[in-house]
């Protein structure tokens, strides 16, 4: 299969807080105080969730939800990808 | 009279229909909640979304055996291309036509939502607006269709649907405009969060 | 003619004595800000200082890539990794200049426009020539902050050059709205293709599919600046100044105790200590800015402007704010009403971001009043874990990292203010703050 496992992303611009992903992904998903999705270990899908996992990104009354193959730590911004894998924090623009 | 096969597929034609039109004022009620982050009393957040789903689904099924019956009925002359094309029909054109343009956005509906995860959520959304023309389309085409709307239950059933609809489209719209875009988010959230610690006098300093 | 009076208190001046090969995009220091502002729109002036480039297209992305330039906006990604990204998309390519300057402590990329607007341009130009672009805009601020016309100088300057002849490029103006986050890549990117400037999601990159969905290269105009005169004087010129990683010089907005900003050219690695006053009544110094981090006495003492001494600092150079906040104020209060101005510059659109700063600034506000705030304390921890990473840009992480710094360098403070007093004695704002948004128009 693929050399990185599947890798559940939120675009948290999207996600308005429905709260559906964490009831159905509860081993994955959790909410955070203001309703929000926490994903458990970077988002990775163990094989055995992989059904439940596309079922929340589809139900996801939003969209927000995405199934991925991406490399942990991107948020899909090519700069980071190419970047060496620190978490970079705090910059602004170019 | 005896009940011929014309009747009893009028019949069929007819009770299908006023279930499809419960069954949509359903599916959109719940349309509504799940936008508004909603929750059925005692059922999880899921259930809303799924029972959205399985009641468009159900209305669908409904709607086929309407179109089907009405079709086959030889007591009136609708063609199998009016059910899809508006106007088409030589039976009253108008009403079967608002039920034709209420059928093909419910297909545009129905099959948008199936392959919703694969064609974006812009294109996605843009085409589920559609569901607040179809729902009308859908009541109008029932009131000028049915031959004994005057009957005291099928005129109260249209009209607590559509009382229904327009209160929770009211608060729909309500909602909407008292959030009023993203910009007030951070300054309603500061608000609330001031609020709970208000009896306190913050250091304050002027700004420059 | 623009109003040549720039209203931000201070003239450029040479770095501090001793800094060899500088200045290089600021002019050599004159008499008046308005002689300089004048004389920035010389352009037969600027070539003769300056000369004609040597390097274009893809000799220069690789030149730019040997002397290791990287954008001076705060983001410090390596300029020719994006110009060759944006070159290789495809063509109908789009170069953006970026003077948004949200931050509200910086004046270098208006300092610059003012003072040597003809390298920007000249950058701007060379940008897109080396990605192969046939449009290029500079986004700057619509209403001055300092009141003066910015936007009229540029135009005066760029009408200088089309009547000698020598842009290949058009340059259209864009007047961005006040915001913070206004000039965040994909927020620029948003507002020039006619929408609010909101970040967007990062998942659609902007050097492929940017402006009008073209490959798109948005640079600081800094950057250009200095990609300008690599265009004439070569990669190693570039790195005769700075250190070995972190080569070149910089813009920085300087603020000293006095509270008066100057902006400053100089060489990355120079030691803070000859970049600000950091007598005994300096209490703390900012680095980096709104999303930087904090610096004691003693650090800023110590180290000096570049990333491999400011960063395991929690600090960072970004777009070269430096302030030394004097022992007189409160450098909680300072932070808390900070952090209040960045809650309220949050897009709104992404729950951890404008839930969870609006919670933190109000806990922090709480911290710096003098009172014990042990719970509050406690909620910052947990928040700043909370809302790192969880936005479609920077803004939260680059808030938390400027907070939980605050936490770090004023402890002794916090330790006060739990017994019921506060040491400082001024109580008005020392940093700047903008003017909060209130409506959807205010991001338009």
């Amino acid at each position: 299969m693929a050399d990185h496992p599947a890798r559940l992303r939120v675009n948290p611009i999207a996600c308005s807080g429905h709260g559906v992903c964490a009831e159905l992904l509860p081993e994955l998903v959790t909410l955070d105080d203001w309703g929000y999705p926490l994903l458990a270990g970077d988002g990775a899908v163990p094989v055995r969730l992989a059904r439940a996992a596309r079922r929340a990104v589809t139900d996801c009354p939003a969209l927000a939800l995405r199934l991925t193959s991406a490399a942990p730590g991107s948020r899909g911004n090519s700069e980071e990808a190419q970047r060496p894998a620190r978490a970079q924090t705090g910059r602004l623009g170019t | 009279m005896g009940i011929t096969s014309s009747t009893a597929l009028w019949y069929a034609s007819r009770a299908t229909g006023v279930v499809a039109l419960v069954l949509l004022t359903v599916v959109v009620l719940l349309g509504i909640l799940v936008n508004r982050r909603g929750q059925l009393p005692g059922l999880p957040r899921f259930a809303t979304t799924s029972l959205h789903r399985s009641m468009s689904l159900l209305a669908v099924a409904f709607i086929a055996v309407h179109v089907v019956t009405a079709i086959a009925d030889p007591y009136v002359t609708i063609g199998i291309a009016a059910a899809v094309i508006p106007f088409t029909s030589p039976y009253k054109p108008l009403w079967l036509g608002l039920g034709a343009i209420s059928l093909d956005l419910m297909i545009a509906l129905i099959l948008t939502s199936l392959a919703r995860a694969r064609i974006g959520r812009r294109t996605w959304r843009t085409v589920h607006w559609l569901a607040y023309a179809c729902w009308p389309a859908a009541v109008l085409h029932g009131i000028g269709s049915s031959t004994d709307m005057r009957a005291g239950w099928l005129l109260a059933l249209t009209i607590g649907c559509t009382a229904a609809v327009l209160a929770a489209a009211a608060w729909r719209v309500s909602r909407a405009i008292a959030a009023s875009g993203p910009a007030a988010r951070p300054a309603r959230a500061l608000a609330a969060e001031e609020l709970a610690h208000a009896g306190d006098p913050r250091l304050t300093s002027t700004g420059a | 003619m623009s109003m040549l009076a720039p209203a931000w208190t201070g003239l450029p001046h040479a770095a501090p004595a001793g800094e060899s090969g500088l200045p290089r995009i600021l002019p050599p220091a004159s008499e008046t800000a308005a002689a300089q502002a004048q004389a920035g729109l010389d352009f037969a002036a600027h070539l003769r200082r300056h000369g004609l480039p040597r390097f274009r297209g893809a000799a220069l992305i690789e030149q730019a890539g040997a002397a290791g330039l990287t954008g001076r906006g705060g983001a410090a990604f390596p300029a020719a990794r994006k110009l060759a990204a944006v070159a290789a998309a495809g063509p109908s390519a789009i170069v953006v200049g970026n003077a948004a300057e949200g931050e509200p402590a910086s004046s270098k990329d208006a300092a610059l426009l003012w003072l040597a607007p003809h390298l920007v341009l000249d950058g701007l130009q060379a940008a897109a020539e080396a990605v192969g672009a046939r449009t290029a805009y500079l986004c700057l601020h619509a209403a001055p902050r300092r009141g003066s016309d910015l936007a009229g100088h540029v135009r005066a300057a760029l009408a200088s050059r089309l009547a000698a002849g020598t842009d290949r490029v058009g340059v259209q103006l864009v007047e961005l709205p006040a915001r913070f986050l206004a000039g965040e890549e994909t927020a620029l990117v948003a507002r020039i293709n006619g929408g609010p400037a909101r970040p967007r999601d990062k998942a659609r990159r902007v050097f492929e599919r940017g402006v009008d969905g073209r490959p798109t290269l948005v640079q600081n105009v800094e950057t250009l600046a200095h990609l300008a005169l690599i265009a004439r004087h070569g990669a190693a010129w570039f790195r005769s100044v700075g250190t070995a990683d972190e080569p070149g010089s910089v813009l920085c907005t300087v603020r000293g105790p006095d509270g008066r900003a100057r902006v400053v050219e100089t060489a990355l690695g120079t030691p803070l200590g000859r970049l600000l006053p950091l007598g005994d009544d300096v209490g703390a110094v900012l680095a980096g800015g709104y999303h930087g981090g904090w610096l004691t006495l003693d650090e800023a003492r110590r180290l000096s402007l570049c990333n491999a001494d400011l960063r395991p600092a929690g600090a960072f150079v970004g777009a070269g704010v430096l302030v030394a906040l004097p022992a007189a104020y409160c450098g909680l209060a300072e932070t808390a009403e900070v952090a209040r101005s960045l809650a309220l510059e949050s897009a709104g659109q992404c729950g951890p971001c404008f839930n969870g700063l609006p919670a933190i600034a109000t806990a922090l506000a709480a911290v710096a009043r003098p009172r014990p705030a042990e719970r509050e304390l406690a909620s910052l921890r947990r928040w700043a874990g909370l809302v790192t990473g969880r936005g479609a840009c920077h803004h939260p992480d680059g808030t938390v990292r400027f907070v939980a710094s605050a936490l770090r360098v004023f402890a002794a403070e916090i330790a006060e203010h739990s017994r019921g007093r506060c040491t400082a004695t001024r109580r008005e704002q020392f940093l700047p703050i903008p003017a909060a948004p209130l409506t959807e128009l205010d991001w338009r």
